[in-house]
């Protein structure tokens, strides 16, 4: 794979100032608003959990999420100006376009990741190196199927369908996902242990020793990651043999 | 038809009975009806024909961009997706802008970095004459240095083929000049070139030879000089109700006439010879007009073509 080429589409994903602020100062901005007020609360919600951690961590999954599912725009912009085309007459294969495309998503998924973590510790979060880095992992492999369906959607709608579709589903997810309040019990527990933004948020129970996502988690997330990539990889071909 | 290059050099493009057909919403479109082109390496040939004539959909399978329904593509003996894999072939689309987010120097450094053995990204820049706007956001060009930029995006692979689908279209005559200034410099150094086009002077001025096509099929193909003659440059038109047209046809200048009701229509070659020679002998021509000729009508004159699709050929395979 071409270091250039994923340097220079990391530069461009840079420079798109609503991409920046969209992925990186809305969750950083919302994480101080939100978790701020409620520095001193150890037990947020019945969780056990602090409230600076529990934010850290959903704000996390939610900036995270929002990278990843991001990729769909750049695609949809790129297929817009006829640019997929001219990447297909080059010697840039399916896999290495693809795969240019994945690491980008987690790169920045990576960066506002830290940037929601350096928040934590500003607001009195400290987990022990073991801890920082189970729940990094559990995060990383929980967007699996957020860059799937990134890839998925940039390949299926065009740029002005796909602004509403990436906002809503981002949303959705979040708010069944617990980024904004736990999710403990009634329905929305119910619907939310099947949806995999609720897994990322739960890569937070990490820190108080308890299992992070146990064999449901694993088996929801492997079944969502299966499902995407099947769907972003059909969308990728019929779109590519289409003239 | 005669050939202007000698048989000794290897083929560079060989099109074997391509077709295809699109689906649209007002029922099948036989884009591409059956054509055979080849092209010798280090060969500049120009794609002549009107809009519809099926040469971006021809370039989309010579480049592997769409599977044709039948026949085969190959490029220097190869696959088209072979010799895309080996950074061989460089194109220049027809529709397409740029990405945004970058200066062009970048985005031209970044395309050099998928190929195994691409030009100087400088050199590329000075070839295309985009030089001056290399530091330059791609988002803040004119329509003539994108299409620049388009075409160092295409120059920068060094590729052995280069494929320009209708490179001219948003350019202005300096602009022109200076793309087949570049062009030249290119082809000069060996290389292979097919360009789309539907301006007969561009065939004449800059290719070695030209492919008519028409409807889906080619017409003619041969050295420029003998298209040209061929399609005529300039139009007459009159109301000449009862001349015979066999007599019109033979007129100095005229290649071929035609009635439309009480008008005739004559393509020349030379439209001051031809009219003056059409009003020695029929002073009685009213209404005249000449123009210069489209592309479409030359073709659809060329080739007898009324305008309509003839429904007999809808089961034809590849069709000589």
């Amino acid at each position: 794979m071409s270091i250039a080429y994923i340097r220079f589409e990391l530069l461009r994903t840079f420079r798109n100032g609503r991409f920046f602020i969209f992925s990186f100062i809305f969750p950083l901005i919302l994480y101080f608003i939100i978790a701020g007020p409620n520095k001193n609360d150890h037990d947020f919600g019945g969780t056990g959990i602090s409230a600076p951690l529990y934010y850290m961590i959903g704000l996390a999954a939610f900036g995270a999420m929002m990278t990843t599912i991001a990729t769909g725009a750049r695609i949809a912009g790129e297929r817009q100006v006829g640019w997929n085309r001219q990447l297909r007459i080059t010697p840039l294969s399916a896999r290495n376009y693809l795969g240019a495309k994945v690491v980008t998503a987690y790169m920045m998924a990576i960066l506002s990741i830290l940037i929601l973590y350096i928040s934590g510790t500003i607001l009195g979060v400290r987990l022990s190196a073991e801890h920082w880095l189970e729940m990094t992992g559990l995060i990383l492999v929980g967007l699996v199927p957020f860059a799937a369906f990134g890839i998925f959607v940039g390949h299926m709608l065009t740029v002005d369908s796909i602004g509403p579709v990436m906002g809503g589903t981002a949303s959705l997810l979040a708010l069944v996902g617990g980024t904004w309040f736990p999710i403990t019990s009634g329905v929305l527990f119910d619907i939310a242990r099947f949806v995999p933004s609720y897994w990322l948020v739960q890569a937070s129970h990490v820190s108080i020793g308890g299992h992070g996502w146990g064999a449901r988690g694993w088996i929801t997330m492997a079944a969502w990651a299966v499902a995407m990539c099947f769907l972003a990889a059909r969308a990728y071909r019929r779109d590519t043999k289409r003239v | 038809m005669s050939r202007l290059v000698e048989g000794s050099r290897p083929t560079g493009v060989e099109l074997r009975g391509l077709v295809k057909s699109f689906r649209s919403p007002a029922g099948p479109v036989r884009a591409v009806r059956g054509i055979d082109v080849t092209i010798k390496a280090g060969e500049t040939v120009a794609l002549l024909g009107p809009n519809g004539a099926g040469k971006s959909t021809t370039i989309d399978m010579l480049l592997g961009l769409a599977a044709p329904d039948a026949g085969t593509v190959t490029i220097f003996g190869r696959s088209p997706s072979d010799a895309i894999a080996t950074g061989a072939v460089g194109a220049m689309l027809q529709t397409g802008a740029l990405i945004r987010d970058l200066t062009v120097r970048e985005l031209v450094t970044m395309m050099a970095s998928l190929y195994p053995s691409p030009m100087d990204v400088e050199e590329t820049l000075v070839l295309a004459g985009i030089e001056d706007v290399a530091d330059q956001r791609t988002n803040k060009l004119s329509g003539g240095e994108t299409q620049r930029v388009r075409a160092a995006v295409a120059l920068v692979s060094d590729p052995e083929l280069l494929v320009l689908d209708e490179p001219t279209v948003a350019m202005d005559v300096e602009g022109r000049l200076a793309f087949w200034t570049t062009m030249r410099t290119f082809a000069a150094r060996g290389k292979t070139i097919l360009f789309a086009t539907h301006y007969l002077d561009e065939a004449d001025a800059y290719a070695d030879r030209a492919v008519l096509m028409a409807r889906g099929r080619v017409v003619a193909d041969g050295p420029t000089t003998e298209i040209k003659a061929m399609v005529g440059s300039r139009t007459i038109r009159a109301t000449l109700p009862d001349a015979d047209l066999t007599a019109l046809g033979q007129l100095p200048g005229v290649v071929t006439s035609d009635r439309h009701g009480d008008a005739v229509i004559l393509s020349c070659t030379d439209s001051d010879v031809a009219i003056r020679a059409l009003l020695e002998q029929y002073a009685d021509a009213r209404d005249i007009e000449i123009s210069g000729a489209g592309l479409e009508q030359a073709f659809l004159q060329l080739t007898g073509d009324d305008g309509f699709v003839d429904e007999d050929e809808t089961a034809e395979g590849a069709v000589r």
